[in-house]
């Protein structure tokens, strides 16, 4: 056991340095390089601008081959600089670290609500396969996977803040004029997130429904649960206790796969929205060019989903005892 | 599919099915003889039969061929409108200013009247433009019909060669095993964590300025979207094929002696098939919505272009008049994409269902 996690941490730590410097090597392929054109607009106040943004792009490796490049700025990550972001010049570190909480916790909302209702809802669908009940949710499920995530929530936005009055139509995270004290600083951002929590459950409830009917109903074809009915035993203990048990071995791995997307935010609700989440705040970096601050944010979102690949090949192991893991 | 095909077909003719196939011709005939009343069906004829037993599934594929026909038949009936054509007909603008002037003591007044024609745009639906037009006085109906094209296209183009590359490299690694399989397996661990939107914000942000626009765009976003799309297949498809090779069918075929590319494309990849086919259904949705949502953020087929995406792309243009008054510029896209999306999820959920050889019903 042991054995294989470290070979699976030894595996992780190639895969994240492949992921980063394809991501390095994609931005330096932008010939629109960030710091050449912010000098270039003092052109006319700055003879010397070129000169300048030369010792500036020295100084993040800008000015070197690719692959020189990546092992400057590794090695600087790799002591724990990550240096300063291009558009704000604010500490990297720290700009991730403050964009984070927002993201965190409407997905953490997100999360919660979606296990809550998308598990019961798949069983009862497999469990009347082709039954009303298992249309309806079908549909309405998939629905919201079909759904294009910003046409839905322009509907949602037009339908719950513009014509009807209920969310904060400016959008954004908080009002624009908000005073007060804590708690009405909590309620207000609270009100402002309601609307995006709800569309981000919708849209997302469709996978995991889908995949908890089709577990289930690989389950419920197994010959065992056939002797559990011939046995006598009761319908709901063959669903929750007979059946449910082996649905939730898929269902604990791909629990663990959602662990990136706690913290990596949603770009196009949060853009839609204009909540300065880390979804927006790295949106708008990749965009730009602001390769310190988006570096920092690729290698933090990779190192998650290798995480969360990792702890659900775990998780396996630990949930069903069949499986072993280092073969 | 032919190793399939005889368990299957052995199985369809076991006494359960007979009885099945029984009742549905004519349940009230009573008794008949047991080579009557059997019929034999092919795996894939009780696939299809099991495929349409599921409404949900023609549904799907009625309104997908519907969508195919009016994309892709619908514009030869439009006459020269097509997805640029501007509307010039729009209510002219037409200036009068009065000239008031005296001859003789007596005044008279002459009308200078101008008649400029205006592009018609923000049209609401009519007889001319059956859904309006957009801001740009461009049909929106025509338009949607284009944009199907496209978006139509590249889903299909996409998951094909990135389902083909997933196959090949996938299939390699299962098939080979040891340290092909190590070295194979771990690029395609790069890849499959690659954070896939934001390297295709990167991508386009390098095409734009590179100033790759207009059609050549599709092909550079068929070629990022294939890049960083095949590890899931190849993925599935070794999984599949580790777990085939150490079954008893593929020990007679080593024993047997039959060449490897036997083994692979008689034995192997026809047992992958299914659930290759699945993903495809699945993948298909996935991509039109991918491809959609960088319209949507102005990185995908650049207008004047049309796409279900960037027909929806006015509304990140902070025109907040369009979101809430002319819901049909950019309604109709949006319902486009979430019906295609939806029929190739019923297809795919239907398609795994009827390959399912354990569902009995």
């Amino acid at each position: 056991m042991v054995k294989y996690i470290l070979k699976r941490l030894l595996i992780a730590v190639f895969v994240i340095f492949g992921v980063t410097f394809i991501t390095y090597t994609l931005f330096r392929m932008m010939p629109d390089n960030y710091v050449w054109r912010k000098f270039e607009e003092t052109s006319q106040s700055n003879p010397n601008w070129q000169e300048q943004a030369l010792r500036v792009m020295e100084l993040y490796g800008l000015n070197v081959p690719v692959v020189k490049g990546y092992f400057i700025w590794l090695g600087q990550a790799l002591a724990g600089n990550f240096g300063t972001s291009f558009i704000d010049g604010a500490e990297v570190v720290s700009k991730i670290k403050n964009a984070i909480p927002i993201s965190f916790w409407m997905s953490l909302c997100v999360t919660i609500l979606q296990l809550v209702i998308a598990i019961p809802l798949g069983i009862r669908a497999a469990v009347n396969q082709y039954g009303p009940a298992d249309y309806i949710t079908t549909v309405f499920t998939l629905l919201g996977i079909s759904l294009p995530s910003f046409f839905f929530a322009a509907i949602m936005i037009k339908i719950f803040a513009v014509d009807l009055g209920w969310f904060d139509a400016s959008l954004g995270s908080i009002s624009m004029d908000f005073s007060g004290n804590a708690f009405e600083k909590f309620l207000n951002q609270a009100w402002h997130l309601i609307l995006p929590i709800i569309i981000s459950t919708i849209l997302s409830l469709g996978g995991l429904m889908r995949y908890t009917r089709t577990n289930m109903l690989e389950v419920l074809n197994a010959d065992y649960i056939r002797t559990a009915k011939a046995k006598g035993v009761k319908k709901g203990n063959i669903i929750y206790k007979h059946a449910f048990k082996n649905t939730a071995i898929p269902l604990v791995t791909t629990l663990a796969g959602i662990l990136p997307g706690l913290f990596g935010g949603s770009y196009v609700i949060e853009q839609l929205f204009g909540i300065q989440g880390i979804g927006y705040v790295s949106y708008q970096a990749t965009l730009q060019g602001d390769i310190p601050f988006a570096m920092a944010y690729y290698l933090f979102i990779t190192i998650l989903t290798v995480l969360g690949i990792l702890i659900a090949d775990i998780m396996y192991a630990v949930v069903d005892p069949r499986v072993k893991l280092g073969k | 599919m032919n190793e399939e095909e005889k368990i299957i077909t052995e199985e369809s003719s076991l006494p359960q099915n007979a009885e099945h196939a029984e009742a549905q011709p004519d349940p009230g005939q009573g008794q008949t003889s047991l080579s009557d009343s059997v019929k034999t069906l092919s795996p894939g004829q009780l696939v299809l039969k099991r495929f349409f037993r599921s409404k949900l599934s023609i549904v799907g594929l009625a309104v997908l061929v519907a969508l195919f026909l009016i994309c892709f038949i619908g514009p030869f009936f439009c006459g020269d409108v097509s997805y640029d054509t501007v509307d010039l007909n729009g209510a002219p603008q037409v200036t009068t200013e009065p000239i008031v002037f005296v001859v003789d003591g007596v005044e008279y007044t002459m009308y200078d009247i101008q008649y400029t024609p205006s592009i018609n745009m923000k049209d609401y639906p009519s007889a001319d433009h059956l859904l309006g037009t957009d801001e740009h006085g461009r049909d929106v109906f025509v338009r949607l019909m284009y944009g199907g094209r496209v978006s139509l296209t590249i889903g299909f183009v996409v998951v094909l060669l990135e389902t083909l590359v997933g196959v090949i490299i996938g299939g390699i690694a299962g098939y080979c095993g040891g340290i092909v399989d190590q070295i194979i397996m771990r690029i395609v661990d790069v890849f499959y964590c690659v954070p896939q939107m934001p390297i295709l914000f990167i991508c386009s942000a390098i095409m734009s300025a590179n100033e790759i626009n207009g059609f050549a765009r599709i092909y550079w976003l068929l070629l990022v979207l294939i890049v960083f799309g095949w590890a899931g297949t190849a993925r599935m498809v070794r999984g599949q094929i580790l777990s085939l090779r150490e079954q008893e069918f593929m020990l007679a075929a080593r024993s047997m002696g039959l060449p490897a590319g036997r083994k692979i494309f008689r034995h192997l990849i026809p047992n992958v098939m299914p659930q290759l086919i699945v993903s495809m259904t699945l993948g298909l949705g996935g991509i039109i919505l991918t491809e959609s949502t960088l319209s949507f953020l102005n990185l995908g087929v650049p207008p004047p272009y049309a796409t279900w995406g960037n027909m929806l792309g006015c509304l990140t243009s902070g025109d907040f008049t369009i979101i809430s008054n002319f819901f049909n510029i950019w309604g109709p896209a949006g319902i486009c994409i979430m019906l295609a999306v939806l029929s190739f999820n019923f297809i795919g959920d239907g398609l795994r269902d009827a390959f399912d050889p354990k569902m009995k019903k």
